[in-house]
């Protein structure tokens, strides 16, 4: 059942709105030379930082279809009544996000480099990070977006819940302490199963 | 024999309000009971406290496996019915069958009418093969002919040892014992 729930929601993603948070993602990329004019070296500077906030402020965009739509179509009992638990329910929706959301942010984060100035050390070294840190951006989605199903205005209040959680994972990645970022990402990927299934349970009704 | 569901002296509380207490009923293999009452007398939280979704303020209940319909279709809308069905295992193709529905099999779900979604719903608990059936509003959305198909698979499960437990407000076709809850 879980492999047949994270095949589903890998299906889902790939033709509905994966591509949505990658475009978004590019767009912002897009922005930083605008707002910051076009000095190569000062973006070349800035640029794995304004990856990783385009990054961040991607993560954000699919969290109100993660939970809530199966919720409200009862998918989710349905899911309880054939003897799967909650974690394993939010094990499999972050194993399929992540599925449809990294490989493309890393693939994307090429051209977005090259729009940065980046030279080809710095992408390197920034992709590393990111698919040290997507596993954690996914958990930290999947659990939000439980805890905050069911809520009215619950796309506003997840960025609110997610952007501060994420932080130190920022900080380690941007800093090139990736031994301490991948201890940050496994932290917060193994414990977002077990938020999101008490989160789950509680919105039950 | 063992009963299929069971609850002893079970009482239910919602935001704070007690729903019932005391409530005892056993039903065996070949037994239908339809919860009844007004609206808001508590027969849907009495199907989901039954199905396990929620939890019993005081008291036991023991289940045996079991499938749910209730007013939430539970299908990807954007695939075809027949495919739909099938996520939640089991061959849906003689339910399918039997609620009328074999026709809209490579129809998306998205298209069906609210009829067919509750006939697709039934259909996915006869496909289950759960011997404990739950079924909230059975009726709603249903015309004459759907209620007659319901009335024939209820009747199929319950001569094959499965029991049923339905809550609705208007009378269900068949032979149903009657557990009233008031408001």
């Amino acid at each position: 059942m879980i492999w047949a729930l994270i095949v589903r929601d890998v299906r889902r993603g790939l033709t509905g709105s994966a591509w949505l948070p990658i475009a978004f993602f590019l767009l912002v990329a897009t922005l930083v030379p605008f707002a910051i004019g076009p000095d190569a070296r000062l973006l070349s500077r800035i640029g794995p930082g304004a990856l990783w906030i385009a990054a961040l402020t991607a993560a954000l965009l699919p969290i109100e279809r993660l939970i809530e739509p199966d919720r409200a179509d009862g998918v989710l009992d349905q899911l309880a009544l054939h003897g799967l638990a909650e974690e394993s329910v939010a094990f499999a929706k972050i194993a399929a996000h992540w599925l449809t959301f990294a490989p493309l942010l890393l693939v994307a984060a090429v051209p977005a480099s090259a729009l940065l100035a980046m030279n080809g050390a710095s992408l390197a070294r920034t992709e590393i990070a990111l698919a040290i840190g997507t596993p954690a951006l996914a958990a930290l989605a999947v659990a939000v977006a439980a805890v905050t199903a069911g809520l009215p205005r619950a796309g506003s209040l997840a960025g609110l819940l997610l952007l501060p959680l994420a932080v130190p994972l920022l900080i380690f990645a941007v800093a090139d302490t990736l031994l301490l970022e991948a201890a940050v990402s496994l932290l917060l990927t193994a414990g977002a199963p077990l938020v999101a299934g008490a989160g789950i349970r509680a919105a039950r009704t | 024999m063992r009963p299929l569901l069971r609850f002893d002296g079970v009482a239910l509380r919602r935001g704070g309000r007690l729903l019932f207490e005391n409530l005892d009923l056993a039903l065996g293999p070949g037994d239908a009971l339809q919860v009844a009452g007004p609206n808001g007398s508590g027969k849907s939280s009495l199907i989901r406290l039954a199905a396990g979704l929620l939890r019993e303020e005081r008291g036991r209940v023991e289940r045996s496996p079991l499938a749910l319909a209730d007013d939430n279709v539970a299908l990807d809308r954007e695939l075809p019915l027949k495919r739909a069905l099938r996520f939640w295992g089991g061959s849906p193709g003689p339910a399918m069958d039997a609620l009328g529905i074999s026709f809209l099999a490579d129809v998306s779900v998205r298209l069906l009418s609210s009829g067919q979604l509750k006939r697709a719903t039934l259909a996915r608990v006869a496909a289950s093969g759960a011997p404990l059936w739950l079924l909230d509003e059975p009726l709603n959305a249903l015309d004459g002919d759907g209620a007659a198909r319901l009335a024939q698979a209820v009747e199929d499960h319950l001569a094959t040892g499965g029991a049923v437990l339905a809550a609705s407000h208007q009378p269900l076709p068949g032979d149903w014992r009657r557990l009233e809850l008031g408001a």
